[in-house]
């Protein structure tokens, strides 16, 4: 089997795995990170998004040879309780979600826009994440926790 | 003469399962560890009872630990459904609580020498005067909480509780924001195997021929299972899994399946199907000499899917002839029993524990899930079985919301005032959840070799809230009134609890048929609804809703306003909707503005958490969604073909609680449902003049009642 290496969450990882496999069955299967989803498995719902150099993509629909040395962030990698990410702190502080399995891909979505467009508006919020599904109804609160991160990264 | 106090009894759960040790423990290290029959579904039951159980001890909330459900220690508390875990669990826990602090404070009084009334509680800590002070954690291996709950012991006045009320951050949330595995999806056990089932494409189709040479042949390939039409494959990986899966079902060959009704004429075929008939309510008047007219409506929903996020999984593990489940099951006693059906094992023999899903919004596959691995995990060797649905097979081989016609008549006087009004239902019955029959209820089981009969839904009785006849007696003051349910006697598209039940149709069928009356006489239907209402409750949500909603704004073309009351199953949760939509061929709605009252609302925003959430996922309903099939499979089994609303599309959703704490908490999962599908489709009208009978609200649909309008 060919070895694929690439950075995940800032560690230089190498994967000796048929590079024909989703990142997402590689992630979950392999590396036993549970951060990112399955939902569809067919670029649908988002649930399995992650970072790769900065854009947000759906895990499930990513062979692994396409990741070879390339930045891969996961929801694991965004932040920890001890530190967290201004948009996990955002999400708790509105209480943006009901069940929560769709949060993983949706903090990846939002991360990716916030590095491309640091103060975005909600309209620009919504369509970033127009592709993730949330099925539970949290939509406004998690626009609400976006704009609410987007505002503590801009203050000084 | 006064009448006597009614003795006291307990709250429902808790008669059920009296032994406070099975609710309350209490550790030296000073914690306490609350163990609800409930299930967390997203729903943040968990914080709702922490805070409760503080409350009543008087211990901060961080002391709090909530055990998740088990059959192996976890009160029997049923099914986690109905917007009840509030009312029934929350009502046993503060009974506990009460009493077991009563308990507490006769053991301190006997050892610090002082009497119960001069002893106070702050954090867990008992003290009295003088400084002499123990506390549940000193006191905990000395008071024995094996006994029964024993009625009489009286729970703080509301005004007395910290907590309820205020709005806690739920203790769920962190977890699943910080990606820590919380889902049953991301819990593996040391050795997990990973299993999937072959199900057919083709509803009902029966296995003609298996070959399996090329499935065995695959890296990490473990076992095939097969009993009659049931196979699966169990192997060392989820990959491996899936490309065993892969192969098998390129060895399979399947009969032609059952027929399905024509997806375009639901409302003709659930009338012509064998039914049973239930008269639900009927109240007369004699004034029918006065009657000059009748207005007949039919207006019908289509069968909906749960289409929950997460496709339903659950692990089990045999040693012997005893297995353990894992499940996200909302009712682990319940599936259990089914389990314990189709096994033919002692129920003693089965332990079913509760793990985080994703929403379910109803009975959906997370039961069938937890048959599939107890089967397949007989194959392996006493290891752990993980097994995950598709998405296509979530989508359509678990049950969905039944579809349904309901027909609204009304006999009118010579002002249009009704004289007499008849609601009837056609519809398959809206619940076939496993543990509650002689049969099982669970998918696999009518697969085996020996199958058992697939279930056709029953509805729960009306003291229950009913099922296809939920909120169909109106709670508006018409002299007299007719309610039939007719519940079908087939059911070719398997049918099982939706979030509401039968209450969105009825309450669209009903506020919609109002708002046709309103407009025909040329009132206002905010006014028409307080003029049949009595209820304070219900008309201070209309009334609230109206004044926050600036109830009529002034008209532009292109937009609409449209309003929507129900009392969830007329007992629990009072909600009244204004909509605002907009467009002409598209609908989109731009914005909800509700009124909900709960009663006491234990946690203000995570109520209107709950509320925000079903309006948004009723909108997606009315706009959206509806089970697609042709006359042999349900075709609508991707999220393309099985749309739901995005992001781009939510409306603005603007919730004012009315706060009542001296009334009993109710539920408010379900309260939006009904009265946000009913004003959508009166803001349409109000924007169109186009009146919309059949759900979804979409262009065809939008097009269809055009051309009948016209
Ligand atoms: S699981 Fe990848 S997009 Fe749905
Ligand atoms: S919070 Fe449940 S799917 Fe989004």
């Amino acid at each position: 089997m060919p070895h694929v290496r690439f950075r995940l969450n800032g560690v230089e990882t190498d994967v000796e795995a048929d590079p024909d496999r989703s990142l997402l069955d590689i992630l979950r299967g392999d590396l036993h990170m549970t951060g990112p989803h399955f939902g569809c498995g067919v670029n649908e719902c988002g649930a399995c998004n992650v970072m790769v150099d900065d854009h947000a993509v759906a895990s499930c629909d990513t062979p692994l040879w396409s990741v070879a040395g390339k930045e891969i962030v996961t929801p694991e990698g965004l932040g920890t309780a001890g530190r967290p990410h201004p948009l996990q702190r955002a999400f708790i502080a509105e209480q943006a979600l009901q069940c929560g399995y769709c949060v993983s891909g949706i903090l990846m979505s939002a991360a990716a826009l916030l590095k491309r467009n640091p103060k975005p508006t909600a309209a620009e919020v919504k369509a970033a994440l127009d592709r993730n599904l949330c099925r539970c109804g949290s939509h406004n609160r998690m626009v609400r926790a976006v704009l609410r991160a987007a505002a503590e990264l801009e203050a000084p | 003469m006064t009448e006597p106090p009614p003795a006291p009894k307990l709250p429902v759960s808790l008669a059920a399962n009296p032994k406070l040790s099975s609710w309350i423990r209490f550790s030296t290290e000073g914690h306490v560890t609350i163990s609800p029959g409930k299930v967390e579904i997203g729903q943040g039951i968990v914080t709702a009872l922490a805070q409760i159980a503080a409350d009543e001890l008087d211990v901060d909330i961080g002391r709090v630990q909530l055990v998740r459900a088990s059959t192996a220690a976890s009160p029997n508390e049923g099914v986690t459904s109905g917007s009840l875990s509030v009312q029934q669990s929350g009502r046993a826990i503060r009974q506990v609580c009460a009493e077991v602090r009563q308990i507490f404070l006769g053991v301190a009084s006997d050892r610090l020498g002082v009497g119960i009334e001069a002893l106070d509680v702050k954090d867990g800590t008992i003290s009295g005067p003088g400084n002499i002070r123990t506390s549940y954690w000193e006191l905990a291996e000395e008071v024995s909480l094996e006994r029964d709950a024993i009625p009489g012991a009286i729970p703080k006045p509301s005004a007395q509780r910290v907590l309820a009320g205020s709005s806690v951050q739920r203790v769920d949330i962190p977890d699943k924001v910080f990606a820590h595995p919380r889902f049953i999806h991301d819990s593996a056990l040391p050795g997990t195997l990973h299993g999937r089932v072959l199900r057919p494409e083709l509803y009902g189709a029966k296995l003609v021929a298996l070959r399996e040479d090329a499935a065995r042949g695959i890296a990490g390939f473990v076992n095939i299972v097969r009993d009659g039409n049931f196979v699966g494959v169990v192997s060392e990986t989820e990959h491996s899994a899936l490309t065993t899966l892969g192969a098998l079902r390129k060895g399979a060959a399947w009969s032609s399946g059952e027929t399905l009704p024509d997806e375009d004429g639901l409302a003709e075929w659930l009338k012509a199907q064998p039914v049973e008939s239930t008269l639900i309510d009927r109240k007369t008047a004699s004034r029918a000499n006065e009657k000059t007219r009748t207005i007949r409506r039919q207006y019908t929903r289509p069968y909906i899917a749960h289409a929950s996020i997460a496709p339903s999984c659950a692990m089990a593990q045999w040693t012997q002839d005893r297995v353990r489940v894992w499940t996200h099951s909302q009712g682990v006693y319940l599936l259990r029993t089914d389990l314990a059906l189709v096994l033919n094992l002692p129920i003693e023999n089965i332990t079913v524990e509760h793990l985080e899903g994703a929403g379910c919004y109803g009975h959906n596959a997370a039961d069938d899930v937890a048959l599939d691995a107890v089967l397949l995990a007989k194959a392996a060797g006493g290891r752990p079985v993980r097994v995950q649905w598709s998405r296509e097979d979530e989508m359509s081989h678990g049950p969905f919301g039944a579809a349904m016609a309901i027909e609204v008549e009304a006999d009118l006087d010579a002002h249009g005032e009704i004289l007499d009004w008849r609601h009837s239902i056609w519809s398959n019955g809206h619940a076939a959840r496993p543990g509650r029959a002689a049969l099982p209820a669970l998918l696999a089981g009518t697969e085996l070799a020996n199958p058992f009969p697939r279930t056709i839904s029953a509805n729960p009785p009306q003291a229950n809230g009913g099922g296809g006849d939920r909120n169909s007696i109106p709670l508006y003051d018409f002299p007299a009134w007719q309610i039939e349910s007719h519940r079908l006697l087939t059911m070719p598209i398997r049918t099982s609890a939706l979030r509401t039940l039968g209450a969105q149709g009825n309450i669209f069928a009903i506020e919609s048929f109002l708002d046709e009356l309103a407009a025909e006489r040329g009132e206002d239907p905010v006014a028409l609804r307080l003029r049949h209402l009595r209820d304070e409750r219900a008309r201070d949500v209309i009334r609230s809703v109206a004044r926050r909603a600036n109830w009529k704004p002034q008209k532009q073309s292109g937009t609409g306003y449209g309003i929507g009351f129900g009392r969830y199953k007329n007992t629990g949760a009072y909600c009244a909707v204004i909509a605002e939509i907009e467009g002409a061929q598209d609908i989109s709605v731009r914005r909800l503005t509700i009124a909900v009252d709960v009663g006491e609302a234990i946690n203000p925003d995570g109520v209107i958490n709950q509320i925000e959430g079903g309006a948004i996922q009723a909108t997606s309903w009315v706009l959206k969604e509806r089970v697609r099939f042709d006359r042999q499979r349900i075709t609508s089994n991707t999220w393309t073909g099985y749309p739901i609303l995005r992001f781009s599309e939510v409306p603005d959703v603007d919730v004012e609680l009315i706060q009542r704490p001296e009334c009993d908490s109710v539920g408010a999962g379900e309260a939006a449902h009904g009265p946000v599908t009913a004003a959508i489709a009166n803001a349409v009208f109000d924007a169109l003049g186009v009146r919309v009978r059949n759900l979804p609200i979409t262009r065809d649909s939008l097009i269809a009642s055009m051309e009948l309008t016209a």
